[in-house]
């Protein structure tokens, strides 16, 4: 995985349904962090997710991903709420959807580093919902993507594949030294993955809080990441009005 | 599960079955009826068998299939071609479709047998006139069924494409395409349906040769072993185009799909 660049973002206006979503809101993260990003639904999170990676340019201000603007950027590998794969192509061919160039011996290997090896020829719809999470995310690393951009990627997923996918994540994130944005509601996300928790909160949203959390978060045993789940949710208690 | 996939297995055997027999059934009818009415009103399945042979040893027969083949695969194709693009451009540009929203209503409403008249008396009784009342007749539907395929496109895929950066060539060919193949098989199975038809009545209306212009000369002679003779071929190669060019484009296109066809 390729070295992931730093985000500096100054949005100055970022509009949405007629009210302000974002204004004069800054965030920086310096390269290979991986940021977890909280709030309450409706706060704004996938928007500026989205304004990273590019695919939202319809605002006032600057979203710089290494220096250079986000649509400009290298392509990020970015998973979504929803698995999103083009249900028309078989596993491999999703793959291939985003990274033409990409040979068939990758596609194996990326897909047996999701423990989805010999589904290369199956259709989406035949898969699991955790199998297709786990597609989506073997299409996001496919990239060779320096900033990974992880959209609620555990909603509606059983505890079980849950911590499988989380394992999967930090093997990712320790593999490469890629620059991350994790999208979710929950603190227990961040204190497991996280090596930053910015909690958002209003309209126009702002950055409320805006935590490092300590020590590499492979190497986070299960007393400490509940003792930081807590403290992460105490504080968006108490910042929050 | 077993029990489940035998079940399953069980309704596919009974279905096939079905299938199988619906067209002896409609054989066994059309004999017993033709025993019970006068044979001048309704000849038997043989009998049409034999005139069939007779029509086709005299080269009737394949000339005029062969004229109204090339006639409705020519409006077909233009109709087609032209309506996905019309429908396409519709469905994307809001203010395109306030403008001819109206024609396109005017398109579907419009008497078919008025437009083939029209064309007729513009152009002579022409080849060029019948597929061209054809394109105009037809051309409404397809942009109908596209225009609604576009507005279901998903804004979900389209966000997809941004982010992973993909160029045109290969939104259009992984992303768009993909979409909207149902509208278009599904254009493609009325359209074929309403095409066959409305040639055949534009050849009985005015052409030189056709299946429709010899079935208007049987009308004429009173000939139902004619067109009955005329009537088994058109189904056999209507049937030969369904299971042998669109249900196998159709099972390749929408594999994909759970609810195979």
């Amino acid at each position: 995985m390729a070295q992931g660049p730093d985000l500096n973002l100054d949005l100055r206006r970022l509009r949405f349904g007629g009210t302000d979503l974002f204004r004069d809101l800054r965030l920086n993260v310096p390269a290979g962090q991986v940021v977890a990003v909280l709030g309450p639904s409706g706060v704004g999170k996938t928007t500026l997710l989205r304004v990273i990676s590019g695919a939202e340019r319809q605002f006032d201000g600057t979203a710089l991903v290494g220096g250079q603007p986000a649509h400009m950027a290298p392509m990020p590998g970015y998973v979504f709420q929803d698995a999103r794969l083009l249900p028309w192509l078989e596993a491999g061919q999703n793959l291939r959807a985003v990274a033409p160039g990409i040979s068939t011996a990758r596609i194996e290997e990326l897909l047996a580093s999701v423990n989805l090896a010999g589904q290369s020829g199956a259709f989406p719809h035949a898969l699991s919902g955790g199998m297709q999470r786990r597609l989506a995310l073997a299409r996001a690393l496919c990239v060779n993507p320096g900033l990974l951009l992880l959209d609620e990627p555990f909603v509606s997923l059983d505890r079980t594949i849950v911590r499988e996918l989380q394992a999967l994540f930090r093997a990712v994130f320790a593999a490469g030294n890629p620059t991350v944005v994790i999208i979710s509601h929950d603190p227990e996300d961040a204190a497991r993955l996280a090596d930053r928790a910015v909690l958002l909160d209003g309209r126009p949203a702002r950055i409320v809080a805006d935590i490092p959390l300590p020590g590499p978060a492979h190497a986070r045993g299960d007393a400490t990441i509940l003792e930081l789940t807590e403290m992460i949710r105490r504080t968006g208690t108490e910042v929050t009005p | 599960m077993n029990a489940d996939a035998n079940t399953r297995r069980h309704i596919d055997w009974s279905g096939r079955s079905l299938e199988l027999l619906s067209l002896p059934l409609l054989v066994l009818i059309w004999q017993i009826a033709s025993l019970l009415v006068n044979s001048r009103f309704l000849p038997s399945p043989w009998a049409v068998m034999q005139r069939v042979g007779e029509l086709a040893s005299d080269g009737h027969l394949v000339d005029d299939f062969a004229k109204t083949l090339v006639r409705a695969f020519a409006g077909f194709v233009i109709a087609m071609t032209l309506g996905c693009l019309i429908g396409i451009a519709l469905g994307r540009i809001r203010n395109l479709d306030r403008l001819f929203a109206p024609w396109v209503v005017v398109g579907l409403n419009i008497p078919a047998i008025v437009v083939a008249i029209m064309c007729y008396i513009w152009l002579g009784l022409t080849d060029v006139a019948l597929v061209l009342a054809v394109v105009i007749n037809k051309t409404p539907l397809v942009v109908t069924t596209l225009r609604e395929g576009v507005r279901s496109l998903s804004p979900d895929y389209d966000e997809l494409a941004r982010t992973y950066r993909m160029p045109r060539g290969r939104y259009l060919r992984l992303v768009l395409v993909p979409q909207l193949m149902p509208f278009v098989l599904a254009a493609a199975r009325t359209g074929l349906s309403l095409v066959w038809k409305m040639v055949l009545v534009f050849e009985v209306l005015g052409s030189d040769g056709g299946v429709g212009f010899r079935v208007g000369v049987f009308f004429q002679f009173f000939d139902m072993g004619g067109i009955l003779a005329y009537t088994v071929c058109f189904f056999v190669v209507v049937m030969g185009l369904e299971y042998g060019g669109l249900r196998p484009i159709e099972r390749k296109v929408l594999r994909w799909r759970k609810d195979r066809i």
